[in-house]
């Protein structure tokens, strides 16, 4: 689904981001991408994306490959792509339905099935009452609630988070977590950034891959694998 | 409706104040230009009128026959720099200068003969007002033997002459600069509202949206706001245009070419600077 090949994304000014990164991620799993803030997570988010192309190595994701993706196929790309983020990046001035209808309006869904499906992916993460609330009258578990209902619309393969828990408190982070597994249990991978460490001991069933200036200093995937075949 | 129309259309309804502000910068900076073209427009309308004046006079000796006269008159309608040729009797000249010099109206009743000459006026074709073409008028009139002699403003004529090119340049100049200030404001209205609504582009591009689909509401946007503040801009220089023609002195409004003209260059610019605008966000994401 992802697999990152001796990735290496050096920057002009900064320097190497990246070096010789390389993990599998398979249909279906789920993952967090751990490391102190500035270890290289965001940036293999933007990779994944391909809003940014590698220096070396190659990135694949579902089928694309960043050595050979034209410009005009990037969009056909993010479109199986979910991707939440830390500060919630919703529309102010839209209600919770318009930001998730947003995504599908955009993306040139046929006007007649939009409203359905909204209210479909506003149930699916507990907040059909709030269709019509603005994200300034929603708590911060709510915003992403509604960015994750977001990130869904267009039925993605992946779930990309970047530090999805980080604005919000221990509760609220916690209903956000549980909304992930859920979803990943329906079968989606989800690729989780996370500085939380807590939260990942706490899931010793899910993947770690820790990075650390640039480099992947520790994946447990034999670990989980081990584990599965245990269970 | 399609999304980009009913899109372009909410930005209106979503933020209506910056909408409204870029609508009348636009409008202002229009309506700046729409005031110069009126000035252009009328100080040419005046020097045409004074040029139209333009006129090269023969005056006939008396012992000139009809026949001669008749002749001359048919020769001089072919010059192509001659619009028109008219005759004018001793009797009709004396009559006009008892009707326009009053205080010498005894002086001409008392005559026992009529002094004055019958003579040709010829008014020239708009495009051979100048000093060459009256000069090749007048050298064909002079080569009559029966014309005693050819008048015209030579002086007058090169002074409009330099006039028309001097206005000429400096409405060029002038009118370029306001011009350039106009698109410049436009650009930089449009660039506001453009970048106000960066979030929405770049979540466009997340979610997976082609170039084409982020930029076309944008690029109506663009044209809206050109075209609105275009049709504020003539409304608010019509409104000029009757006030100082109703109070201060009498003007000529513009001719409607400019006017569809100024609009559909607000509409343009507004086109071109959404389209600079978007495409700065979307190599951004």
């Amino acid at each position: 689904m992802i697999r990152l090949t001796s990735v290496q994304k050096d920057y002009p000014r900064s320097g190497a981001a990246l070096r010789d990164v390389s993990f599998h991620l398979r249909k279906g799993e789920f993952a967090f991408l751990t490391g102190h803030s500035g270890a290289g997570k965001s940036t293999i988010l933007r990779l994944v994306q391909m809003a940014e192309r590698p220096t070396s190595g190659e990135v694949r994701v579902s089928g694309f490959s960043s050595s050979t993706i034209r410009p005009r196929e990037i969009p056909l790309l993010r479109r199986k792509l979910g991707v939440v983020f830390q500060e919630f990046r919703l529309l102010r001035d839209r209600s919770a339905a318009e930001n998730v209808a947003f995504a599908l309006e955009v993306t040139g869904a046929k006007r007649s099935a939009i409203p359905p499906r909204v209210n479909r992916l506003l149930a699916q993460v507990g907040l059909a009452a709030k269709a019509r609330a603005l994200p300034d009258e929603l708590s911060g578990g709510e915003r992403q609630r509604v960015a994750i209902a977001r990130a869904l619309a267009n039925d993605p393969v992946v779930l990309l988070a970047d530090e999805p828990t980080g604005n919000l408190d221990a509760w609220a982070a916690r209903g956000i977590f549980d909304l992930f597994r859920e979803i990943n249990s329906m079968g989606m991978t989800v690729l989780m950034a996370t500085h939380d460490l807590e939260l990942v001991r706490a899931h010793p069933e899910y993947r770690v891959i820790e990075l650390s200036q640039g480099s992947v200093v520790y994946d447990s995937r034999a670990l989980v694998t081990a584990e599965r075949e245990r269970v | 409706m399609p999304y980009a129309l009913r899109e372009a259309a909410a930005a209106f309804r979503r933020t209506p104040l910056l909408t409204l502000l870029s609508v009348v910068a636009v409008a202002f900076s229009l309506f700046v230009v729409g005031l110069f073209g009126l000035t252009a427009h009328n100080i040419r309308r005046a020097i045409e009128r004074i040029e139209e004046r333009v006129e090269v006079v023969a005056y006939l000796r008396d012992d000139a026959s009809e026949q001669q006269v008749r002749l001359m008159q048919e020769e001089m309608r072919l010059l192509p720099e001659v619009l028109e040729v008219r005759y004018v009797s001793k009797t009709e000249a004396l009559a006009t200068a008892v009707n326009e010099m009053e205080e010498f109206r005894d002086v001409f009743s008392d005559l026992e003969v009529n002094p004055l000459p019958a003579s040709l006026e010829l008014r020239l074709k708009p495009g051979a007002r100048n000093p060459a073409s009256v000069e090749r008028v007048a050298k064909s009139l002079r080569a009559y033997p029966f014309v005693e002699d050819v008048r015209f403003g030579r002086d007058w004529l090169g002074k409009i002459v330099s006039l028309r090119r001097i206005a000429g340049g400096a409405a060029t100049i002038i009118g370029g600069a306001f011009a350039a200030v106009a698109a410049i404001i436009i650009a930089t209205a449009v660039r506001i509202a453009v970048f106000a609504r960066r979030e929405e582009i770049s979540i466009m591009r997340l979610v997976g949206a082609t170039d084409a689909f982020v930029r076309r509401p944008f690029l109506l946007e663009g044209v809206a706001t050109g075209l609105l503040g275009g049709v504020a801009a003539a409304g608010l220089a019509y409104t000029a245009f009757r006030l100082v023609d109703a109070v201060l002195i009498r003007i000529e409004w513009l001719p409607l070419p400019w006017v569809v003209a100024g609009v559909i260059a607000g509409a343009g610019f507004g086109l071109i600077s959404s389209g600079i605008a978007v495409r700065r966000h979307l190599r951004a994401v």
